[in-house]
């Protein structure tokens, strides 16, 4: 039973939870918080590839480019506006700043655009089937597995040879001795949003395509998936979110291949069940990371 | 004249006060240490002159520029550099990478790569560390990483705190030795020790602090005069760190 198909649905589902996990992950490590706004920066994507698709008549590519940059530049923006102000006070600071950036940026949607879902038009080529080994398989599903490969093996290439990576690791391990080298605080932060918005941006585009539509809620499964995937994984290592996401595409697609018909639709109730085990038995999550709980001050 | 100088300087933990109006000055060129037993503000008042920590009041000029309250990655810029209690090496990151972020401010390949030449005849075992994770180190060998990052930066003041802490006697002597030949270099170099016998045989100057204020000042020789350095300051009795030993 398991066959090419199955592995490669749930390489591909694992891919996209990879990539919205390692978004989460990136500026949890570096600032020790979690962004309840990070869900927002996928329907932010969504929309400016639906308002430049519709008003703009952009080509499809173009469309796509806009998206993702509409999320690094939103990203990049709360954190300038909203976070920075707070970033020295408490962590609940952060978070209770982090949700009203969440309902600010529903809210903006909802009255600009409007409260009903908008369609988000993708190439054709995306919801194309193609044989593989006997089995049908969606284009978007093999391009998503390739881009989440290629997306990895630049982050890590970033994180290992950039002194910008160098900086962003040590900053994740001990915030105040990175400054203490020289490296601006605020240059780290910045591309950690910078990043996170990113990966949401090109997370976006697989996770729109799915309903094809985009609403001011859309953001919330997103972060909710990422979330799961980061309690999972672990939250202190960039690994262990990325790890998160296809395991957590692993157990969901077996779910969905065992459960009896009349449980399927209650395969997020196990996702939550399995979460609650992590937190009781294994709270770090699979991968342990080293990190200090330092604060950024 | 002195290239450092605080005055008056306050600093507080939330409510808790740690300096009570500090006055200190270094000069160019000279080993300056700052004794005292655990808890009276040393480690504050590098943290305030690095601006990890906001002074409440005073003010701290460096080469005649006022530097009170800046950050600390303006004030590293401009030349201080400080080794952090507990040396605070990247232990996720490789020796190599913590030598390089040292490098961070004005960075140029040339001089990176003669810089990292020059620390491993300072340090050998660095070379042969030079691709392990920091964290995997011992506690002498990320002291000595710890003072060659720092000195990568090439900082006109080095401020160490605590080196010997939580050290071997034969490694609490080689760093000594090296604080020596630092001095001899041409470095300028802050000082803090609780080890105060070992620290006044190596310095120029000294301050002794008590509750948050200077309390003695002046060459070793004066301050061996006014107190009884071996009873108060080294706390043989007192001092639980000095028995917590390392390899």
């Amino acid at each position: 039973m398991i066959d090419l198909e199955f592995v490669i649905n749930t390489l591909s589902l694992g891919s996209l939870y990879a990539l919205l996990a390692l978004g989460l992950v990136l500026v949890y490590g570096i600032l020790r918080l979690v962004n309840f706004a990070y869900g927002e920066y996928v329907m932010i994507a969504g929309y400016a590839i639906f308002l430049s698709a519709t008003y703009l008549n952009a080509p499809w590519y173009l469309t796509l480019v806009l998206g993702v940059f509409a999320a690094i530049v939103v990203s990049y923006l709360t954190e300038i506006i909203a976070f920075r102000p707070v970033r020295t006070k408490s962590v609940d600071a952060l978070i209770v700043t982090s949700f009203a950036v969440s309902i600010f940026l529903q809210n903006v949607v909802l009255i600009a655009v409007s409260p009903r879902a908008k369609p988000v038009p993708l190439p054709s080529f995306f919801s194309e089937t193609v044989e593989v080994a006997g089995g049908t398989v969606p284009v978007r599903n093999l391009l998503v597995i390739v881009v989440t490969a290629v997306l990895l093996i630049a982050l890590s290439l970033l994180m290992k040879k950039t002194v910008v990576g160098m900086a962003m690791r040590a900053a994740a391990d001990k915030f105040t001795t990175t400054r203490l080298m020289g490296v601006p605080a605020n240059v780290v932060i910045s591309t950690a949003f910078v990043l996170s918005g990113l990966l949401a941006g090109v997370a976006a585009i697989f996770w729109v395509s799915r309903s094809a539509s985009v609403d001011p809620l859309t953001g919330t499964g997103p972060l909710l998936i990422a979330f799961i995937c980061v309690v999972m994984g672990g939250m202190h290592s960039t690994i262990g979110a990325v790890v998160g996401g296809y395991v957590y595409g692993l157990v969901f697609n077996v779910l969905s291949l065992t459960l009896p018909a009349s449980m399927v639709s209650y395969r997020d109730a196990f996702m939550f069940g399995l979460v609650v085990l992590f937190l009781l038995f294994r709270p770090a999550g699979i991968i342990k990371g080293g990190y200090t709980e330092e604060r950024v001050g | 004249m002195a290239m450092l100088t605080v005055e008056n300087l306050e600093a507080s933990y939330g409510a808790v006060r740690a300096l009570n109006g500090i006055s200190l000055d270094v000069a160019e060129g000279e080993l300056v240490a700052l004794l005292g037993i655990n808890g009276v503000g040393k480690s504050t008042t590098l943290k305030s002159i690095m601006g990890v920590l906001r002074p409440t009041k005073g003010t701290i000029t460096f080469q005649d520029k006022d530097i009170t309250g800046r950050r600390p990655e303006s004030i590293v810029k401009r030349g201080i550099s400080l080794v952090p209690e507990g040396r605070d090496i990247f232990g996720t990151l490789t020796v190599e990478e913590n030598l390089r972020l040292g490098a961070y401010v004005g960075y140029k390949r040339d001089r990176y790569r003669a810089d990292l030449e020059e620390m491993f005849t300072l340090f050998p075992i660095l070379k042969e560390r030079l691709h392990q994770a920091g964290g995997l180190l011992s506690g002498g060998e990320q002291q000595m990483l710890a003072i060659a990052r720092a000195l990568m930066g090439h900082p006109r003041l080095l401020m160490l705190d605590e080196p010997s802490l939580g050290l071997s006697p034969t490694m609490t002597d080689q760093i000594f030795e090296l604080i020596v030949g630092l001095k001899e270099r041409g470095s300028t170099i802050l000082l803090v020790e609780q080890n105060a016998e070992r620290a006044l045989d190596i310095v120029d100057r000294a301050y002794l602090l008590a509750n948050g204020e200077i309390e003695h000042a002046g060459t070793p020789d004066e301050i061996k005069r006014q107190v009884n350095v071996a009873s108060v300051y080294f706390g043989d009795e007192t001092d639980g760190d000095s028995c917590e030993v390392e390899q």
